[in-house]
């Protein structure tokens, strides 16, 4: 494959992140890769409803009285914006719009950063409490969840970072047009599990 | 072989090949890594079964330490099942199903390397517990109120060498199902398909739903005994049932990873040495792609005594029974391919005709553990051993042997002795049925499993006796085909295209070994068993579906053996953490390291090279 074939938005293809056979691979290859991924968060939120609010005799910490559903709502926000804003910044790719295209991926890295801070301050906060990692098999049970999800924004934020500055000089090709689209479906699919925690851990905690 | 690369090769110091080999991406080179790789684990996880047999020999045995006898089982189990049984399916995976399909190479050749090294490293670092600590020691599946108890750090040994290990398989399998997905050469449509590629299909779809439930698994174990964590722990509230149900949602899955590969090797045996067309060959496909299906219902048969309740041990007994049907299935069409065929009992023929009787027997035990009020008795009993052994070496072992054979020309370019071949056959088939055979009945007669010795008088002695003399036949038969693979490679007397002469699959269509791209020309697939039909129409070879054009190829590469080495040595400072100083620094250093030579991967473009048109004509004219 050439890197150095300039195109136009006219010339540019309609499905630039399937437009070569390497390409191609790596788009069905990352499809299966979060196949295997929802195996992965499957496990943890089967494990995490076994566990939740298990703990050891006297230990006082339950979901009803834990969790605060403002901070969640706010962070909730944040990620299914930054979801929209990264459909944004695949609009303008097909539409060979580098820069607009580099624009919104950055606002979708910064709502990322927002929550992941946001998700430090809860982790903070609990811990500020006495709910620890080793508190009780509850409070493992839904670090490992929720933590793990934290790793995938936190690894999504490096991701981004690096492929925003790594082709900013050099602009859109079909080399990494693929990079570009595997790393919207990759926060998709972050902004999918998150609205399953959002549910299944904040609300129905919460709600009892 | 060519002019062109024999020169190039000549040239060729140790250090050259050396790091060949290191950086290769070439599919068939991995393969033969795999197998060298899953050879060596082989081996190993041979002699520990040899010792656990020598301390089983007589009764009030001490021949080795009750310690050491739980570290040698369990180390057995997970060697044989993750780093030799495994790998070595793996091996032929590589080297063979890219030129079943017709492609130059598989969809990912630097993903595919680094799962080879994550598998290496992973296996070597699990090993290494025997020299730097104490091995694991509470059997291949590591139930949690043992593990978590366990002192020393040999489980954390397990957790860490199969989180690296499990890695790079289920990298190996996103490889096999991109490649098969989109690779495949003109007219190659699904149900042309050979059934090897097939198998290798599906048992790389498990790999994709069954290792992350692993993964988590042994995470949480790793949490529990050396970040704090309380999953298992049920004073803080945890389960430890809990790991068991990981654990076999994964593990159930993993028989049939490794079986239906198994099953795929002998599908074609049968047909290239019965000189017929598999025998229903759409209700193989269906059969095999059901299995893989109901694999994944049925895991709680290994937990009938838990205490589930009979209404979810119903269910799982009716679920298990149901896999004996398409089972049953691929055993019928098996026997109507040989039927009327005009056979030729090659060391690879008899490996599969053994096999048929073998695995029968395993399934048929299989069935009868799945019938829950009846595994109440059976359960942690020999007659679990003897089970498994009769599915897993008579299936899944005695596959790999004839693979070894079948394959070893088109893989090396030399044909094994079908003498010395025949004779390893004879001792390892009767050495197996003596080993395994009475242990149905040292399990009915109440012997329990993982035990490390036993009184006498309890009529056990005998079939004990006898089972330890049929290891060492097995053992015998392992020695003569390593000396065979020797002799062969010291002779190398070079065959053709198509050695067997009754090839039938587009592998046998090109030279043995295959040039480094495979096909000069991409291929045309014409119907199933595509070189058969080319046969018949007189053509020596494949037709083309393109002209001489330039070939793409990868370039190889270093980085994922680095990356590998990365969190082998993070591995180490992981585990050391709590008692060295050394240890939070070692841990960094290593995941920094492997992230800093992923970065490289990522911000250097790799494009790959181009053979092209001239080099390809030169290269095929100096073969003939
Ligand atoms: C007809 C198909 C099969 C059936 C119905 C079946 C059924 C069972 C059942 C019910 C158990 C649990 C027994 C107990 O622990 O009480 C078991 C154990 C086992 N089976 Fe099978 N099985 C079948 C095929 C296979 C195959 C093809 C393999 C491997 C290639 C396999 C490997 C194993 C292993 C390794 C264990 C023991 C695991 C352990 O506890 O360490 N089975 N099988
Ligand atoms: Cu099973």
């Amino acid at each position: 494959m050439d890197l150095n074939t300039k195109f136009t938005p006219q010339s540019w293809p309609d499905h630039p992140e399937t437009a070569t056979m390497e390409a191609k691979n790596k788009f069905v290859g990352f499809w299966l890769f979060l196949g295997g991924e929802t195996v992965l968060f499957a496990t943890l939120f089967a494990t995490y409803l076994a566990l939740k609010n298990s703990v050891p005799d006297g230990n006082e910490f339950r979901t009803e009285t834990l969790f605060e559903l403002p901070l969640v709502f706010v962070m909730t926000m944040l990620l299914l914006t930054s979801s929209l804003t990264s459909v944004y910044a695949m609009y303008h790719m097909k539409n060979y719009n580098f820069k607009a295209m580099q624009l919104w991926l950055a606002i979708t890295g910064f709502l990322g950063l927002g929550f992941l801070a946001l998700e430090v301050y809860e982790f903070y906060h609990y811990i500020h409490l006495g709910f620890t990692y080793g508190n009780s098999a509850f409070s493992s049970a839904f670090y490992t969840l929720v933590g793990t999800h934290g790793l995938h924004v936190a690894i999504g934020l490096v991701w981004l970072t690096l492929l925003i500055l790594r082709n900013a000089k050099r602009g859109l090709n079909l080399y990494n047009a693929t990079k570009y689209y595997t790393f919207s479906l990759y926060w998709h699919f972050i902004d999918v599990v998150w609205v399953f925690i959002f549910t299944v851990v904040y609300l129905m905690g919460v709600v009892g | 072989m060519t002019t062109v690369s024999n020169s190039v090769e000549q040239k060729k110091g140790f250090g050259a090949m050396l790091w060949d080999w290191l950086t290769t991406v070439d599919h068939k080179k991995i393969g033969i890594l795999y197998l060298i790789g899953g050879g060596f684990f082989f081996v190993l996880g041979g002699i520990e079964a040899m010792l656990i047999r020598f301390q089983l020999l007589i009764p009030n045995n001490d021949f080795v330490s009750a310690g050491f006898f739980n570290e040698l089982i369990t180390m057995h189990g997970t060697t044989m099942i993750f780093l030799a049984a495994m790998p070595l399916l793996f091996g032929f995976m590589n080297a063979i199903v890219p030129l079943q399909i017709g492609a130059r190479d598989v969809a990912f050749p630097f993903i595919n390397s680094l799962g080879f090294w994550m598998f290496f490293f992973g296996g070597l670092f699990l090993n290494l517990s025997w020299f730097l600590d104490a091995a694991p020691d509470a059997g291949w599946t590591s139930y949690a109120s043992l593990s978590i108890a366990s002192a020393g750090h040999g489980i954390d040994f397990y957790a860490i060498g199969l989180q690296i290990a499990g890695a790079g398989t289920l990298m190996a399998g996103i490889n096999f199902l991109v490649t098969i997905i989109n690779m495949r050469a003109p007219g190659m449509t699904y149900m042309r398909m050979p059934l090897f590629t097939w198998t290798t299909f599906v048992a790389s779809a498990l790999i994709l739903f069954a290792f992350p439930p692993l993964t988590v698994g042994i995470f949480f174990l790793t949490f529990d005994r050396m970040f704090g964590a309380n999953f298992f722990d049920h004073t803080m509230g945890g389960n430890t049932i809990i790991w068991e149900h990981i654990f076999w949602i994964f593990g159930h899955p993993e028989v049939y990873i490794l079986i239906l590969p198994a099953f795929g090797i002998f599908s074609e045996v049968f047909s290239v040495f019965a000189r017929k067309r598999l025998f229903g060959y759409s209700a193989m496909v269906f059969a095999t792609v059901l299995i893989g299906f109901l694999g994944f219902m049925v895991w709680a048969h290994h937990m009938f005594t838990v205490g589930l309740g009979p209404t979810a041990n119903a269910i799982f007994a009716v679920a298990t029974m149901a896999i004996a049907v398409p089972t049953g299935v691929k055993i019928f069409n098996w026997l109507l391919t040989i039927w009327g065929g005009s056979i030729k009992i090659t060391t690879p023929m008899l490996y599969a005709l053994g096999f048929i009787p073998s695995f029968v027997m395993g399934g048929v035990t299989g069935v009868q553990q799945g019938a829950a009020p009846l595994d109440y008795q059976l359960h942690d009993s020999y007659f679990i051993v003897a089970h498994f052994h009769y599915v897993i070496v008579g299936g899944v072992v005695l596959a790999i042997l004839a693979a070894t054979h079948y394959w070893w020309p088109k893989m090396f370019g030399t044909m094994l002795s079908e003498k010395l071949g025949k004779i390893t056959f004879w001792f390892f088939f009767i050495g197996f049925h003596m080993t395994f055979f009475l242990q149905h009945f040292l399990g009915l007669m109440g012997m329990p499993r993982r035990v490390w010795t036993y009184m006498d008088g309890q009529g056990w002695n005998l079939f004990n006796l006898i089972s330890t003399i049929g290891a060492v036949l097995m053992a015998i038969g392992v020695i003569v085909l390593i000396i065979n693979v020797i002799i062969t490679t010291a002779k190398n007397e070079r065959v053709g295209n198509d050695p067997w002469e009754d090839g039938r699959t587009l592998e046998w269509a090109i030279p043995s070994p295959p040039p480094f791209y495979n096909f000069a020309q991409t291929p045309l697939v014409r119907g199933l068993d595509s070189y058969w039909i080319e046969k018949q129409e007189g053509h020596n070879g494949y037709t083309a579906a393109e002209p001489v054009t330039d070939i793409h190829m990868p370039n190889g590469s270093i980085i994922p053996f680095f990356m590998t080495l990365g969190l082998f040595i993070a591995g180490f400072g992981a585990m050391y953490r709590l008692e060295h100083d050394w240890g939070l620094p070692v841990l960094i250093f290593g995941l920094a390291f492997t992230f800093l030579t992923m970065g490289i991967r990522s911000i250097k473009d790799d494009l790959g090279y181009y053979v092209t048109k001239d080099q390809i004509r030169r290269m095929e004219r100096g073969r003939d």
